[in-house]
């Protein structure tokens, strides 16, 4: 995600503008007579790195015929570069070859990006392939976080669209001679309107090539009401090739003469690697060699944690290998942490007050005096993201020049540390994404593909190092251990007049540099400064917290304990004043209106998006709410031992509000017959992928709610494999899931992350509603168990 | 020492150390990839093959063990419950990420294959692979649907 929105890494790198210029300096004079046949393969555009199954792309700097950037007018527009030749390659056949330049996920972004630019250009979707980008700064931001691809790009993305189609139409009114305004650009063709002849995209190409790039006023987008694949459900360009096994992840990469390694690293984040014995490891059949990797020293930045790396022949030679290895473990500064104990020490600290984070009225003043005061305590645990795909990354390193593929986010950044662990200048240095097995945060931490540089650097063969899954449980960028403090003070109806939130937790910037005590405004600013409440006395306090392990950003981040406690606190105000739980959180939220956070003293990013495009806006999340509530039927009459639970919460720009049905038997056994979810995400490319975020982001929240727990002992993470990290599986998932786009016009917000937040307080809402159980400490079940302990205080914090 | 296994009805020699599992010899050796890594401890299904048609979990079989055996991986699957299941994966984009799908199309043909009406009980007990990305339910709709075209 964005640390620089989060404010924790200062001075973003300077982003070079390089437009193509003139497409393409190699182009012929076109004759009539080119149209007919034509034979090779002529591309309208910059000649591209990788292809979309990419295997060994042939990276040449030189193939980049970048032309003069001056000649492009299109350079800086609303979101950056938007050259057409930097997105668009056209063949003489008539491929339309579109650039993404973020990370494919599973979120599916090459399909959505290749709708915003076909759609301008008027494009045969059936013509259309994508190309991954190498990590490089002519494309822009290409960190693959912070549910930001659409936003970031979509107006961009349209402009270069519409440039080329506009160039393909002024080819065409140069072939027939006619008006440009005489030519129609559809589905491929340009459409002569006096004669009624066509010509194809992959004809034009050559001609269309030595049209000037026009400027964005003289480019006209599409009106909404004329889009044919913007908003639709467009079928994907990546799932065919999944179903048959086809396309390549990180750890699929193989390059000729390749040798594979594992890496034993220290169980504590700055653990020392003591005397190391690899003889018996040697011995392993297929094992070539062994290679100590430096310690890593704080702050933690994406460096790697050190240890030895056994390099084999193959991966079960390498795990087979690094199993027979001795090694003597030096402890290091976090030899004593324990997360248990640290979940105490935070609760303590929120018990305390802390640094004012945003405050209107006077919330003491009004609590002394409340007709009914309500507080409340909650906890959540470490997490990790545990993508399917554990991290992998290959390099080659050819003595002069440095090649790696992987599973990475953010290839710009991967580049980035890569030059300064490796000392090797970025010039010489490329980083192209593989397709990503699930990410959700773990790979924009690039440390695994440091080590596979430096492995690669030691034995002179490309190395392909794969995290086992207990290494990625055990050595993540942890999601950080919370406790919240609410408080409330209610007037004689139940009203809420004051509304306190401590939030306590160690930043992210601690992973980043040394000596962080406190979060940024950006993590408070995800669902604690933003709180949409109107009680007239409103206070945000951070306590002071320090890191142990290596903290980092997981789906959702901040919002996910933030939004856990605001909105299962709101659950228990409501049921303090006797009300609905639906119409209490209506009524919390007040009047349509807009907030401002910063008014209030608030540091207030609002996740990079400016207050005027992106105002936080009540009614938006009101309807969602109402939304949500209507689908799952709320106020039915609920059989025994079923409940229903709400919450609403607005992250990444876009607004969730989830409704779950809740069953438990006595012995406190779970299902989820239900799940409803609302979403408010304004412009919206194919709603078939925010469905899929809203059930998968929803999913990700119960999962870790429910099971989701790392704990630390002795400074090492106590976890490894599965099921000692636990998921939810296909019989927990809830049977019935719904979900609900409003239809807006609005721009584009995000939507990897948005469904998270709020699954985990509707579910202890409606745990709730069907028990009387209040769960305020998670998780609420655990890896080993079977069970909700609702006769357990514990779990009622 | 060489062996010979028959991997999507070719003999494919194999000289791997003892004692590893068939999961690296596809992928390593065979450069089979669309079978994956996921856990190494039989508890994630992404490495899910099929041994003389039955779903297996690749990752903690050695290979040595397979001497005769039909394996088949995701690159080879056929037949009418494979096609019913990747044209409805494909129709209704069941997969997200698609790390684990290779794994969870290779059970849900299993189950299709030898179960024409499958019960969410029987979809429960069956498909036991993880999936973080979470399209559970989308293929707990997908099976029933791909079940009635097989």
């Amino acid at each position: 995600m964005f640390l620089r929105e989060l404010g924790i890494v200062p001075g973003a790198a300077a982003q070079t503008k390089l437009g193509t210029g003139s497409p393409s300096a190699k182009l012929t004079n076109l004759s009539r007579r080119g149209f007919v046949g034509g034979s090779g393969l002529f591309v309208l555009g910059i000649a591209l790195a990788g292809c979309d199954t990419y295997v060994e792309p042939d990276v040449d700097a030189s193939a980049f015929n970048l032309g003069d950037p001056g000649a492009s007018p299109l350079t800086d527009v609303g979101g950056g570069d938007a050259t057409p030749g930097l997105w668009i390659a056209i063949s003489e056949d008539g491929t339309v070859n579109i650039t993404c330049h973020r990370s494919e996920m599973g979120q599916q972004v090459w399909t959505s990006m290749a709708q915003i630019v076909a759609d301008e250009l008027e494009a045969d979707w059936d013509t259309v392939s994508i190309t991954q980008a190498e990590g490089h700064e002519r494309y822009g931001d290409q960190n693959t976080d912070g549910s930001r691809s659409v936003r970031y790009n979509f107006h961009r993305l349209r402009v270069a669209g519409a440039a080329m189609r506009h160039m393909l139409t002024e080819a065409a009114a140069m072939f027939w001679e006619v008006e440009a305004s005489d030519c129609t650009a559809d589905a491929g063709l340009v459409r002569n309107n006096k004669s009624g002849e066509t010509l194809g995209y992959g004809n034009l190409a050559e001609l269309a090539a030595k049209q000037p790039i026009p400027a964005e006023d003289a480019i006209t987008l599409k009106e909404p009401g004329q889009w044919r694949f913007i908003g639709q459900e467009v079928p994907s360009l990546t799932i065919p090739k999944i179903t048959r096994g086809e396309g390549q992840f990180g750890i699929d990469v193989d390059v000729p003469g390749m040798v594979h390694a594992v890496v034993a690293r220290p169980p504590q984040v700055f653990g020392r690697t003591g005397t190391v014995d690899d003889a018996a490891a040697l011995k392993v059949q297929g094992v070539i060699q062994t290679v100590r990797l430096p310690d890593a020293k704080a702050p933690a930045l994406f460096q790697p944690l050190g240890g030895v790396a056994v390099v084999a022949k193959d991966t079960w030679a390498a795990i087979q290998g690094r199993n027979a290895l001795n090694i003597a473990w030096g402890d290091g500064p976090n030899a004593a942490y324990d997360s248990q104990e640290y979940g105490e020490t935070l609760k303590a600290a929120s018990r305390r007050k802390g640094a004012v984070q945003r405050s209107r009225g006077d919330v003491y003043a009004d609590l002394s005096g409340a007709a009914k005061t309500v507080s409340a305590e909650y906890f959540a645990p470490h997490l990790t993201q545990s993508p399917m795909e554990p991290p992998s990354g290959t390099a080659r390193w050819t003595g002069e020049k440095l090649e790696c593929w992987g599973c990475v986010q953010d290839p710009q950044e991967t580049r980035n540390v890569l030059s300064e662990a490796l000392g090797i200048d970025k010039a010489n240095i490329t980083v192209t994404p593989t397709w990503l097995g699930g990410a959700f945060g773990r790979k924009s931490k690039p440390d695994f593909m440091i080590e596979a540089a430096l492995i690669a650097k030691e034995v002179g063969k490309p190395v392909k190092v794969t995290w086992t899954r207990e290494d990625d449980v055990r050595h993540g960028f942890y999601h950080a251990v919370s406790a919240q403090r609410m408080e409330a003070g209610l007037d004689e109806t139940g009203a809420c007049t004051s509304w306190l939130h401590r939030t306590t937790f160690p930043s992210i910037s601690s992973t980043f540099a040394n000596g962080v005590s406190s979060p940024s405004a950006g993590e408070v600013g995800m669902g604690a400064t933003d709180v949409p409440f109107a009680a007239p006395n409103l206070r945000i306090e951070a306590g002071e917290a320090k890191g142990h392990v290596r903290t980092g950003w997981l789906r959702s981040v901040c919002n996910i304990f933030h939004a856990f406690a605001v909105q299962s606190f709101a659950g228990e105000l409501a049921h303090a004043a006797g009300r609905d739980q639906k119409d209490y959180l209506l009524d919390l939220i007040g009047p349509d209106r807009v907030i401002d956070p910063a008014s209030e003293g608030a540091q207030y990013g609002n996740y990079g998006g400016s207050a005027e495009e992106y105002p936080i806006e009540t009614a938006r999340l009101k309807a969602v709410a109402e939304k949500a509530a209507g689908m799952a039927q709320w106020g039915r009459t609920m059989p025994e031992r079923h409940g229903l639970g709400i919450a609403v919460h607005r992250s990444f720009l876009a607004y969730v509000a989830t409704v779950i049905e809740a069953k438990v038997s006595e012995d406190g056994k779970l299902t989820i017959p239900g799940v409803w979810v609302a979403i408010d995400a304004g412009t919206v490319i194919n709603p078939r992928h925010v469905r899929a975020q809203m059930e998968g982001g929803t999913i990700y929240g119960l999962s870790n709610a429910l099971y989701g727990e790392i704990t630390a002992k002795n400074g090492a993470i106590v976890q490894d494999n599965f099921p000692s990290w636990r998921l939810m599986k296909m019989a927990e998932a809830p049977r019935a899931f719904e979900v609900e786009i409003l239809r807006s016009n609005k721009p584009p917000a995000g939507v990897g992350e948005p469904g998270t937040p709020p699954a985990a307080p509707a579910l202890a809402n409606a745990i709730f509603a069907a028990t009387g159980t209040r769960f305020r400490t998670l998780p609420m079940i655990g890896a080993n168990g079977t069970r909700l302990p609702l006769g357990n205080p514990s779990t009622k914090a | 020492m060489a062996i010979t296994l028959k991997i999507n009805g070719r003999e494919e020699q194999v000289d791997a150390a003892p004692g590893t599992p068939l999961l690296w010899v596809l992928r390593d050796h065979l450069k089979l990839t669309g079978t994956k890594f996921g856990c190494g401890v039989a508890q994630c299904g992404a490495c899910t093959v099929h041994i003389d048609g039955k779903p297996t979990r690749s990752c903690v079989l050695p290979h040595e063990s397979l001497d005769g055996a039909a394996v088949t991986t995701i690159e080879g699957l056929s037949g009418s419950a494979a096609d019913a299941v990747r044209n409805v994966w494909i129709e209704d984009d069941v997969p997200q990420c698609g790390y684990c799908q290779s794994g969870q199309i290779m059970a849900a043909s299993a189950l299709i294959s030898e179960n024409g009406n499958p019960s969410d009980g029987d979809i429960d007990k069956a498909m036991t692979n993880l999936c973080r990305c979470a399209t559970y339910m989308s293929i707990r709709r997908a099976i029933k649907k791909a079940a009635q075209k097989a």
